[in-house]
């Protein structure tokens, strides 16, 4: 397996007009990672790819892919290949024209192709399906398609924009696993263009969390999920409750928080705002629904909350409780469902209990709007 | 009741609807079998092919077929290229200056053809006399200046054509090209030619036809280059012949029959596609129209109108018209002599009611008659009388001879030399001196 041609982004600005796409993006993308940048409509992750693929100049900064600026070199000079969000199969190509294209810009015989897009068929598992035409495949059979005719042009660094988006649910996953296993199998650097963050939580090495063009975080799945350095990948990567207030004390790597309804909380402080936060300054903790369980009635301390149960539902899997919030949204519980009987709780007011561990503190900041 | 009036009308009104479509076809294919000099369907005088090789006899309707192919074929050249590149221009220019590019493009459509033939001509004789070229350069030549003159507006008309088409291409299949290490150039022959070629054909087959049968702009710039329309136009107007009913019946043959091939074409593409994605289909035991006919009575129609076509050109191998028309031209002299012996005896009559009536006055009068009435008869017989040889029995056709001679010899027409051919150039010679 390579080591894999790594890329670059050097204080990277893209405006358009007035409009700033992205901000000073500084994101160093190692050989043969797979590399989510993951973030809501509109914040810029198409973008960066496009100036990474080369169809836009960067304002400001650099791209560099292997160490190389790639100022001034067009899209059809740049070691990438990209896979676009609608796929862009060439309509009246067959499957095989397709996936040998860019060696028939190269120049290679019709033998020669046929012969690659048969190993590339056997690799998508679609085998003898090279003289379709692209319109008589099904949306996954489309994908694996454009995936072989990117993989045929020997990229170093393969880019995706959203590829599953159009796909159905059964289908996406399916595909996950598929493309994480092909991008072991070549051993290139994979970049990811997704809003999904299950997507970007199973298949990446790394994710850059992105909003409206600013990179907010950058690390492996653990760390975006655990320890979110702002308010808004804390919301935005996975459920999340919510409790805003304003530090009251810091005790070394943890906080107690006054919150606004709740009362004193206390929580560990993200590793990046770690010694940043100082007392007074307005807060929010978050506390994901399955490490909230039901304390005994009355319990009190710094890692228990009391609140009115508004309703209930069973997930299945789970049976989640939602309480009044704080900060207007609702408090939501979810307790594993081990065969355990549960009893009916609305109305009645219930006292929750955490642990330090599992709580999060970070500046008060945007939250991400589902 | 209401509801069998309402069919009846529907028929009525597409049996004029298509009378009013079709009938000038169908009399103008008719008069090219008449043996009749005048292009006529009543007085049917005999079942001929004569006019067809007359009409292939004819070396300035052949030459005026052969130009109008060449201008054809310039013109398809020019105007497709210049309608894809228009087309191109509109989805590739600024979505502000978009309407008022469109409106420029668009114009030439708007502008008359004669408008365009004389600004055409003169347009390019400034540019050749600025150049210093003499009027035999290409600029002054008349099939440049034809295509040139047909392409400005027909190029818009193919423009029309392939930007509706055009609307319809994903712009990231180019970016899929170019990412997948094509130039720009290659994007464009590989991937956006291909697409648009069904839209290119069409706009050829447009521009081929227009150019065809354009009249008004070529009429300015033909020069020494006359089209088929200009001949035609030149021709009909010292008298219309049924050879020009037999081209334009070969035209309309040629026309349904293009259009027949190309729907059967379609139609067993479209088949081919069904095929390919069911089963085969069904086969039965008893006769089964193609299916490309099972819901087309207009095909069926087409069909039989070739068909039609195949047995009249075998019956033109057995049948021999030459007979019949000698027989019509017989009939014909025996009715001129039967004409012209009438008017003799009118005449007779009339100068012996004449001279009796003079000879009435004279016995009034108490003069002799008999010098008069010997000098009468004398007179008539003599080609000085008094009427001249009008009423000659031998007269009618020696006038009718000499009118069609003096049209196919004499050029000079009510217009004078205006159109002459050769007229344009002096003129632009004269300019240029």
């Amino acid at each position: 397996m390579s080591a894999g041609v790594g890329v670059n982004l050097e204080n990277l600005w893209i405006r358009f007009g007035d409009f700033v796409a992205v901000r000073d993006a500084n994101v160093n993308i190692n050989g043969g990672d797979f590399f989510s940048f993951l973030g809501p409509s509109g914040c810029g992750k198409t973008t960066i790819l496009r100036s990474v693929s080369g169809f836009l100049d960067p304002s400001e900064g650099r791209v560099l892919i292997g160490g190389n600026d790639m100022a001034g070199i067009g899209p059809n000079k740049r070691p990438t290949a990209l896979i676009f969000q609608n796929l862009a199969l060439f309509p009246l190509m067959k499957v095989w024209e397709n996936i040998t294209f860019s060696m028939e810009i190269a120049g290679a015989s019709a033998k020669e192709r046929r012969k690659r897009a048969d190993e590339l068929l056997d690799m998508i598992a679609l085998p003898g399906q090279g003289d379709k035409l692209p319109s008589e495949l099904s949306g996954g059979q489309k994908q694996r398609v454009a995936i072989a005719r990117a993989l045929c042009a020997e990229p170093d660094v393969l880019l995706l924009d959203e590829p599953l988006s159009a796909l159905d649910l059964k289908l996406r996953q399916h595909m996950r696993t598929e493309l994480r296993e092909i991008q072991k199998r070549v051993g290139i650097t994979f970049i990811y263009i997704t809003h999904d963050q299950g997507e970007a939580l199973t298949m990446s090495d790394n994710i850059a969390v992105m909003k409206a063009g600013i990179i907010d975080q950058i690390g492996d799945g653990k760390t975006i999920y655990n320890d979110p350095s702002t308010a808004f990948v804390a919301s935005f990567v996975g459920e999340n409750n919510v409790f805003r207030g304003t530090v009251k004390e810091i005790r070394g790597k943890e906080a107690l928080i006054a919150t606004n309804r709740s009362g004193d909380l206390v929580s560990r402080i993200s590793t990046a705002n770690q010694g940043k936060m100082k007392v007074g300054d307005e807060a929010m903790m978050f506390i994901r629904p399955e490490a909230l369980s039901i304390a005994e009635t009355g319990s009190a301390g710094d890692h228990f909350v009391t609140a009115k149960v508004n309703h209930e539902e069973f997930e299945g899997n789970t049976f989640n409780i939602f309480t009044e919030g704080d900060g207007g949204k609702e408090i939501k519980v979810s307790i594993p469902n081990l065969g355990q009987t549960f009893e009916d709780h609305t109305g009645q007011q219930i006292t929750l209990e955490y642990e330090t561990q599992n709580a999060v503190a970070v500046p008060a900041g945007e939250l991400a709007t589902e | 009741m209401n509801n069998l009036f309402l069919r009846v009308s529907i028929w009525v009104y597409l049996g004029i609807f298509f009378a009013y479509l079709l009938g000038p076809l169908v009399i103008m294919a008719i008069t090219a079998f008449n043996s009749n000099g005048f292009p006529s369907v009543s007085p049917w005088e005999c079942f001929t092919y004569a006019w067809f090789s007359e009409l292939f006899q004819d070396e300035r309707i052949l030459n005026g077929i052969k130009n109008s192919v060449i201008v054809g074929i310039g013109t398809v050249i020019m105007s497709v290229t210049m309608g894809l590149s228009g087309a191109l221009i509109l989805t590739q220019v600024w979505p502000k200056l978009r309407a008022t590019y469109y409106t420029i493009v668009i114009a030439p459509i708007l502008v008359p053809g004669v408008v365009l033939g004389i600004s055409t001509v003169v347009f390019w004789q400034r540019v050749n006399n600025w150049l210093g070229l003499g009027p035999d350069s290409i600029l002054a030549d008349g099939l440049f200046l034809t295509i040139i003159g047909q392409s400005t507006f027909i190029a818009s008309y193919c423009m029309l054509v392939l930007v509706a088409r055009l609307q319809r291409y994903d712009l990231t299949l180019n970016e899929a090209a170019l990412d997948l290490g094509a130039s720009h150039t290659q994007a464009f022959t590989k991937i956006l030619l291909p697409f648009m070629m069904p839209a290119i054909a069409t706009s050829a087959v447009l521009a081929f036809l227009a150019s065809f049968e354009n009249y008004n702009t070529t009429t300015f710039t033909f020069g020494d280059y006359p089209t088929l329309t200009i001949e035609l136009a030149q021709k009909v107007r010292y008298g219309i012949s049924p050879a020009i009913s037999a081209l334009a019946f070969i035209i309309i043959v040629g026309t349904v029959f293009g259009a027949l091939t190309n729907e059967a074409l379609k139609r067993r593409k479209e088949l081919q596609a069904a095929a390919s994605g069911d089963t085969v289909a069904k086969v039965d035991g008893g006769f089964r129209l193609p299916s490309f006919l099972s819901r087309n009575p207009a095909m069926i129609a087409l069909i039989m109108l070739v068909a039609a076509v195949g047995l009249s050109v075998v019956n033109s191998m057995s049948h021999n018209p030459a007979q019949c028309i000698a027989q019509v031209q017989t009939e014909r002299q025996e009715q001129r002599a039967l004409e012209a012996e009438a008017n003799l005896r009118a005449l007779a009559e009339r100068r012996a009611a004449a001279a009796a009536a003079r000879a009435a006055e004279a016995a009034a009068n108490g003069e002799t008659v008999e010098e008069e009435t010997t000098t009468a008869p004398a007179s008539s017989g003599n080609s000085t009388g008094a009427f001249g040889n009008v009423f000659a029995p031998t007269n009618l056709d020696g006038a009718e001879d000499g009118e069609a001679e003096a049209t196919e010899e004499a050029p000079a027409s009510p217009f004078g030399s205006v159109f002459d051919p050769g007229n344009l150039e002096t003129e632009g010679a004269s300019d240029n001196n």
